[in-house]
């Protein structure tokens, strides 16, 4: 069963091999003439005063956290959707009741205005 | 080493060169039909018909300077671009693209046409798609330039709005076909449904394709949803920072997406290699014909539709495409176990 997964892995290797050695080539053919203002952030042409890292609003990170909610929720629905035929009925309304559960979780994000930008 | 291991290799290597073409080949499709689409003749010099444009791109951009800038993670700024590369690259390798064939008698069992075939194919393809993300914030975030760090987060934004949608219009695939496996998924759908409309899923499963392309859309950073690398506000996002190969690394990670993503939506909803006409051993060119389509559409919906707005998508995709998502994987469950 495992035996399956080895091509990936290969795949992975031959990608990674492919893209660093596609670098390396690079770095050997071009030429490199570094100067301090080449070197800097590109700001369109003006000199950047203050460090990008700085501290930023991320307006959406409710919704990042809803995201992980509701992502691990969907994949419950993976293997039940392959078993479906074999739960019928019964599957069908737990599913429906899970989903209902989600639903009302979902609308009170929505009422309390996490979908919203913060 | 058996033939089957051998020709098995052969196989492997192959693809991963048909994928590399592949991009090349989409470049040139790209320039070609937003050229004419714009009334203009388009890349001509190179070649014929300036086939060979994609390869004296590669050309320049190989003898072009790398910087990086002196404030950048070295490390991660480095390894960025490998990661998206990667990604693009191992997503693919679950996609069957043909039957099996034994090579006319050659090989002792018939090999199947495609990487491995995983008995899970739809959730490697959700994992390892989902891993091309990383390659872009840290891009955005390792440059230290504002441009890169605006095009990561955005990235990061486009991905929590639209993937919860990718994965219930997936599930509701996997209800119709019982399966994980791509290429179960894909032989599922042989046979006609009175002698004439081929029983692909796109039939049972209209509102489901509709959520998986524009969820596919998104996921690749392409117009209308290319807020990461928007070229009149970002000037040019999380690959600002990037010159030379490095930068056509993410170039080719994004077109092998693209490729990806209409290989996914081929299999999950057009019938994969099945077509009527051509001998089965033949079916990779419908396979071939198909994707060519879909990426046709890409390239015509890019230069066809403005840009929206970053958080207009993060609307769109958690008000309206996540409730319709669950809707039609409830409906299809429901209909499913009531037709049978």
């Amino acid at each position: 069963m495992l035996r399956a997964y080895v091509p990936i892995f290969l795949f992975i290797l031959v990608a990674i091999g492919f893209a660093v050695v596609t670098l390396l080539i690079s770095r050997l053919v071009h030429a490199e003439k570094p100067n301090a203002v080449k070197l800097e952030p590109y700001e369109c042409g003006i000199e950047p005063e203050t460090d990008a890292r700085d501290r930023y609003s991320v307006r959406y990170y409710l919704v990042a956290m809803l995201f992980v909610i509701f992502d691990v929720e969907t994949i419950f629905m993976f293997p039940w959707a392959v078993i479906l035929d074999r739960l019928a009925l019964f599957g069908l309304i737990e599913m429906a009741l899970f989903l209902f559960i989600l639903v009302v979780g979902y609308f009170y994000a929505w009422k309390k205005g996490a979908l919203e930008w913060a | 080493m058996s033939a089957y291991f051998i020709a098995h290799f052969l196989l492997i290597f192959l693809v991963f060169n048909m994928l590399v073409m592949s991009a090349a080949f989409m470049v040139w499709m790209e320039r070609k039909v937003c050229a004419y689409i714009q009334d203009r003749v388009g890349p001509n010099r190179v070649g014929v018909e300036g086939l060979l444009q994609p390869f004296a791109d590669v050309l320049k951009l190989l003898m072009k300077e790398e910087l990086r800038p002196k404030a950048a993670d070295a490390f991660l700024f480095t390894i960025a671009p490998i990661v998206s590369a990667a990604a693009a690259f191992t997503a693919f390798s679950v996609i069957p693209f043909g039957s099996e064939t034994t090579l006319f008698g050659l090989l002792d069992r018939p090999l199947p046409l495609e990487v491995t075939d995983v008995n899970v194919a739809v959730l490697v393809i959700f994992a390892i798609t989902s891993m091309g993300v990383y390659g872009i914030v840290l891009a955005g975030w390792s440059s230290n330039s504002k441009y890169s760090l605006l095009g990561g987060l955005r990235s990061s934004a486009q991905m929590i709005s639209y993937e919860l949608s990718y994965g219930l219009a997936l599930a509701a695939v996997i209800v119709l076909g019982g399966s994980l496996s791509l290429r179960e998924l894909v032989l599922n759908q042989t046979g006609y449904w009175f002698h004439v409309i081929p029983r692909w899923y796109i039939f049972l499963q209209p509102l489901g394709f509709l959520i998986y392309l524009t969820a596919g859309v998104a996921e690749t950073n392409r117009a209308p949803f290319d807020f990461p690398e928007a070229e009149q506000e970002l000037v040019a996002g999380y690959h600002t920072e990037y010159s030379s190969m490095s930068f056509a690394m993410f170039f080719l990670a994004e077109y092998i997406n693209m490729v990806t993503v209409s290989a996914v939506a081929t299999s999950l909803y057009l019938g994969g290699w099945l077509g009527p006409i051509l001998p089965s051993w033949l079916g990779w060119l419908w396979f071939l014909l198909k994707v060519l389509l879909l990426l046709f559409f890409y390239v015509w919906m890019r230069w066809t539709l403005p840009r929206y707005r970053y958080d207009q998508l993060m609307e769109f995709g958690w008000k309206w495409l996540l409730p319709a998502a669950v809707v039609n994987l409830i409906a299809t469950a429901a209909l499913v176990l009531w037709i049978g």
